[in-house]
């Protein structure tokens, strides 16, 4: 057999993303719910809380957003790959995937690319709705506008692959939503998203430092409050690089624990 | 390697799946060369889907040695998997995109692809081209699962059961795809619990039950098979009822008629049926139904 080359990483990648989205727009009930869910929870929060004014005259929707935004991420990339996943791994979708000659690293590529696009879609719509209905005020520096952006990069990328790993422990698409509902709660609770993190007991704080969200919602109030937030913080500062390691790290644990585990048909068929 | 070798698309020696102490395949011993379409026939159970899952590289054997187009399945690589074709036992994926947009999506992932419009008109899904996949009928389905299967022009094709389910039309459509696939030079290894589909499509069936091949045959010894005894049945003297297998039964029945004097009643000469003698083949298992594994 004369030899033939087959498709690369880069041409199977930008394929399967553009797969990806047409398929996930083709289901519109799941675009909206993606979409429309943070929002949902700022507008809840953001009204409720409307009178508690935090010092410095930041509202409580300023904070919350930043944390909302770092939740967007673990709903989207690290929640619904879990549960989507696990549904394609029922379907066969996976299975007829792994038949093909299809480089798996252009797998893990279309599923960052459609979580980065619905990131950016979610994020602009909460910033839309926080600023029209909450007076939310946008990054005013280069710098933070920067931070915004490798922040969601490696946080996006860190989830993903981390979501990949985890949709193995799911026996079935009905199992995967509530085994991994309650973990994005509890890492919400925990990491300083619905409540304000330096006024949460000391334990859960120390809980929280060892997954990414606590960090990246961190790094996005760097982004989303004023400098003098900075000394009100757990570590005394913003402490940016500490995030990024944090965040690098964990990419890395889920990039090994993905390849590791990572598997195109259900547990039981081997 | 051996020249012999070369024209080998699939080779199986004494493998072994076990789950636990359950031996799913138990000894399987299988080759298929190139060119040839093969049928694997077998109840429920007999292990065809374990099978066909090893040599697609699903799953990994416990024991014995496996080759298909001369590399171990288990290990291979992204090569191998451009040239052979894989249809599912059931996929309900895809079913948010259009046809025509799926099939171009995997025409994307082979190096030598049949074109979509090709594709679509070999499998007939001309007038569904545009429609969304959850909107197909089971049947026009199953022609989308060998449509993304063939799209890569395999050398080697798997078929798990693809008819199942087909009312008797749509299943004739679908065999004169497979035949022209096969005209067309590719190797086709098909599992099917339908003795008909086998015998209408395949030149050589394969039976397996409890996880091993019971008979390797062409069609043509399985039919001579069935047709070398007939059983001659009457009603005796007495009023009971009388059986003789034979291989001569004219001249069997030709001698009792001498020494009964008279016409026997209630007289038969039958001869078992391809189906029988396949009844035979896989004995009690084709009556009870079990999940197939």
């Amino acid at each position: 057999m004369a030899s033939v080359k087959l498709p690369g990483v880069v041409a199977s990648g930008i394929a399967r993303v553009n797969f990806e989205l047409k398929s996930f727009f083709g289901d519109p009930a799941a675009v909206v719910f993606t979409l429309v869910f943070p929002v949902l929870l700022l507008v809840v929060f953001g009204s409720v809380f409307t009178d508690s004014e935090m010092p410095g005259g930041v509202s409580f929707s300023q904070y919350f957003t930043a944390g909302m935004i770092a939740s967007g991420v673990l709903y989207t990339a690290f929640q619904g790959l879990v549960i989507n996943l696990a549904q394609e791994r029922q379907d066969g979708t996976l299975k007829r995937l792994g038949g093909t000659p299809m480089p798996k690293s252009a797998f893990f590529v279309g599923k960052i690319g459609l979580y980065a696009v619905l990131y950016v879609a979610q994020v602009a719509i909460l910033l839309g709705i926080g600023i029209a209905l909450f007076g939310l005020s946008l990054p005013d520096s280069a710098f933070k506008w920067f931070t915004f952006v490798w922040i969601s990069v490696v946080s996006l990328v860190a989830w993903t692959l981390l979501g990949v790993a985890f949709s193995v422990v799911p026996k079935s698409s009905r199992a995967a939503s509530a085994i991994v509902t309650p973990i994005v709660l509890v890492l919400q609770f925990t990491s300083g998203v619905f409540f304000v993190y330096n006024e949460l007991p000391e334990w859960m704080q120390q809980f929280a430092a060892v997954f990414p969200l606590k960090w990246m919602s961190q790094g996005m109030r760097s982004v989303f409050l004023p400098e003098t937030y900075e000394t009100a913080e757990v570590g005394g500062g913003w402490e940016l690089p500490m995030v990024a390691l944090v965040l690098g790290l964990w990419a890395l644990v889920g990039l090994v624990l993905a390849l590791a585990f990572f598997r195109w048909t259900p547990r039981g068929q081997r | 390697m051996e020249p012999a070798a070369i024209t080998r698309a699939l080779e199986a020696a004494n493998v072994v799946k076990a789950y636990g102490t359950f031996k799913a395949v138990d000894g399987l011993n299988l080759t298929v060369e190139t060119g040839q379409l093969v049928a694997l026939l077998g109840p429920n159970g007999a292990g065809k889907t374990t099978t066909i899952e090893m040599l697609e590289g699903y799953r990994q054997r416990t024991s014995g040695e496996l080759s298909v187009l001369g590399v171990d399945p288990g290990k291979a690589g992204r090569e191998w998997r451009a040239r052979i074709g894989i249809v599912l036992q059931t996929a309900s994926d895809g079913s948010d995109v259009s046809v025509r947009f799926l099939l171009s999506h995997y025409a994307k992932l082979y190096p030598r692809s049949r074109s979509v419009d090709e594709l679509i008109g070999l499998v007939g899904l001309g007038s569904k081209a545009d429609s969304k996949v959850a909107s197909l009928s089971g049947g026009q389905r199953r022609r989308l699962d060998v449509a993304l299967g063939i799209v890569g022009r395999p050398e080697l094709l798997f078929l798990d059961e693809p008819t199942t389910g087909f009312d008797p039309e749509a299943r004739r459509d679908f065999w004169g795809l497979i035949k022209q696939l096969h005209r067309e030079g590719t190797t086709i290894l098909l599992t099917t619990h339908y003795l008909a589909e086998a015998e209408a499509l395949a030149e050589r069936v394969v039976v397996m039950n409890h996880g091993r091949v019971v008979t390797d045959s062409s069609l043509q010894d399985l039919r001579a098979r069935a047709g070398d005894m007939a059983t001659v049945r009457w009603v005796g003297s007495g009023g009971e009822l009388q059986e003789q297998l034979t291989a001569a039964p004219a001249d069997f029945v030709t001698k009792l008629k001498q020494e009964m004097g008279h016409e026997p009643v209630g007289l038969t000469v039958t001869r078992p049926s391809l189906e029988d003698v396949y009844l035979e083949l896989v004995g009690e298992a084709a009556v009870g139904v079990s999940v197939d594994g």
